[in-house]
């Protein structure tokens, strides 16, 4: 036996000055201080830029915490951007601004959604479990194509953002850090759960699933209530999105964009807390870019995202912590 | 007499053509230990899962403690008091020693749906666990991921796993499997300690492991029971020498 190993060791608390402390301190700072760089530059590209990385490392989150946390790779995390944006939409055409409705609506519509989908596609595994979430996700793309009333193929045009009372969300100073905190509460709100009881038991289930039944988990409610968690939060990555482009469309539901949160967290890290936001962040930055320079951005997109998956076992955080295959 | 704590009674088990479990009837009462030894593929791990639950008989009834739990799931039957442990180690690599022997003891804990503390920091399932790991002699390896731990080390955590659910019936498949002489004879001293205080069923192909340890032998041959008993005397039993043991020993005279 090595009794020269400190089993302290994969115990130890995370926080220290490592370089993945470090680099993640970085971009939360810079997160922060982004609106004043773009109040005294006067550039607003940047600042609605970053407001949509924002918005979409939520949805990363969510998605890492089923993905990678609980291995369940849902492909039509999309379909709860969708239907969070619908609520946002379909409930301002109608009159009702408030955001007060609006967000627990969006909320409330895509927890209903993942409870639906989860209680079928968590019976399976593996390829038929994406297929089924890919499915259910081309379902309500289509739904959505078919409500005339709500623009249809062309989609919605959202005249007035969500009403907070006080809180006007039309400044994009105040939007960016709504925004910023709804990110950072979702990381913290993951962070809490994946060490809380809930959470180990969704890990043990990803790791082995047959073991847990065996020690006595019924793991498939604790699987459909993270589903339905990670459900309710992408939906209100939704209705900031919709809040943020004054417009929803099927579009935002395309299968490729469920593929696109994919990407990001497999880029970021699978199974870590801040993998998700750098991984939105090197996408939809690396779009960007890439989109400027070239005609086809996705032919260097692709490249980019093969040699990841290849060499970088864990995405940009395991490269960070020193993590690589092989 | 009352009934054993494990009652099985005509249990039966297809896979297509193959017969796996072939009217299979069983009883071990409280305390002892009962070993099944067999050539390979001659159900005995079907057996482990007809009783767990996670292989559904075609006919034939599982009781335990005087009740039918022949159509419980798997977990609910856990929770009645009967574990296993598994022939291929079966664990969770990317967590620690101790977090996985902690989610045995949280399983038993009521329900999980706790979203919010820190269940690494819950001494209501640590000092269990750690308790489990010490019982099997890995308290000092608690704090490593599973990955770095040895293949007995392994085989080690699966008897602490099972041991932390609190079982009255221990299913153990094959526990030696791939050990070495050192690591099997620890393990052997582990069991025995165990003896009494649970009631096993073993299956193992070590022999001296199961004439040190049994109290009672089976012997399974395609999914049919062909001596059960005292361990001597099925020893000696004849068709038994020529199903098994005799072909063992022949492949043991061959090997060196």
């Amino acid at each position: 036996m090595s009794a020269g190993v400190d089993p302290s060791l994969d115990t130890a608390p995370p926080w220290l000055f490592t370089p993945r402390v470090v680099f993640t301190t970085m971009i939360v700072a810079v997160l922060a201080l982004l609106p004043v760089y773009s109040m005294l530059t006067g550039n607003t590209f940047t600042l609605t830029l970053f407001t949509r990385v924002l918005i979409l490392a939520a949805a990363a989150v969510s998605l890492n915490l089923i993905m990678g946390y609980g291995g369940m790779v849902s492909f039509g995390h999309a379909a709860y951007l969708g239907i969070g944006g619908y609520a946002v939409g379909i409930l301002a055409k109608e009159g009702i601004g408030s955001g007060f409705a609006q967000w627990p609506v969006a909320i409330a519509a895509s927890a209903l959604y993942a409870l639906v989908v989860g209680a079928l596609s968590l019976r399976t595994r593996g390829v038929y479990f994406i297929m089924i979430t890919l499915a259910f996700a081309q379902m309500i793309y289509y739904v959505a194509i078919g409500l005339d009333r709500y623009g249809g193929d062309d989609g919605l045009t959202i005249h007035k953002r969500s009403q907070f009372g006080f809180i006007d969300l039309s400044n994009r100073t105040t939007f960016y850090y709504l925004c910023f905190a709804v990110l950072l509460g979702s990381i913290y709100l993951v962070a809490r759960i994946v060490n809380s009881r809930f959470g180990l038991v969704i890990r043990g289930s990803r790791s082995n699933d047959r073991r847990m039944r065996a020690i006595g988990f019924p793991t498939f409610r604790y699987r459909l209530v993270c589903f339905v968690i990670a459900g309710a939060l992408c939906g209100l990555a939704g209705a900031l999105l919709a809040n943020h482009t004054n417009f929803v469309s099927p579009a935002l539901m395309h299968w490729t964009r469920s593929g696109d949160l994919i990407v990001m967290v497999v880029l970021g890290g699978l199974g870590t807390l801040f993998g998700p936001l750098i991984g939105a962040a090197t996408f939809l930055l690396l779009e960007e870019g890439l989109s400027r320079l070239t005609e086809y951005p996705d032919l260097i997109l692709g490249p980019v995202l093969l040699l990841v998956a290849i060499y970088l076992n864990g995405g940009i955080e395991g490269l960070l912590e020193g993590r690589r295959r092989g | 007499m009352a009934e054993p704590l494990l009652l099985i009674t005509g249990l039966t088990k297809r896979f297509g053509g193959v017969t796996a479990a072939d009217a299979i009837t069983l009883g071990i009462p409280a305390g002892e230990v009962h070993a099944v030894i067999g050539p390979n593929g001659a159900g005995k791990t079907t057996l482990i899962g007809l009783i767990t639950g996670e292989i559904a008989p075609q006919d034939g009834a599982v009781r335990f403690d005087g009740g039918d739990i022949t159509r419980l799931p798997v977990y609910r039957r856990n929770r009645l008091g009967l574990a296993r442990s598994f022939q291929i180690t079966s664990l969770f690599s990317d967590l620690t020693a101790l977090d996985n022997v902690s989610l045995a003891v949280q399983a038993h804990r009521g329900h999980s749906f706790r979203f919010w503390r820190d269940a690494r920091g819950e001494n209501e399932l640590r000092q269990p666990a750690l308790a489990a790991l010490d019982r099997v002699g890995l308290a000092e390896r608690a704090g490593l991921k599973v990955a770095k731990l040895s293949h007995g080390e392994h085989r080690q955590l699966e008897i602490a796993m099972a041991l932390a659910t609190g079982p009255r019936l221990l299913l153990l498949d094959e526990p030696m499997a791939g050990m070495g002489p050192d690591e099997s004879a620890r393990m052997v001293r582990l069991l025995r300690q165990l003896k009494g205080g649970v009631t096993i069923l073993l299956i193992e192909h070590d022999m001296e492991a199961v004439f040190a340890l049994a109290d009672r032998l089976t012997v399974l041959v395609y999914g049919r029971i062909i001596a059960s008993g005292d361990p001597a005397a099925v020893r000696a039993d004849p068709a038994v020498r020529q199903a098994y043991l005799g072909e063992k020993e022949n492949k043991d005279k061959r090997g060196g």
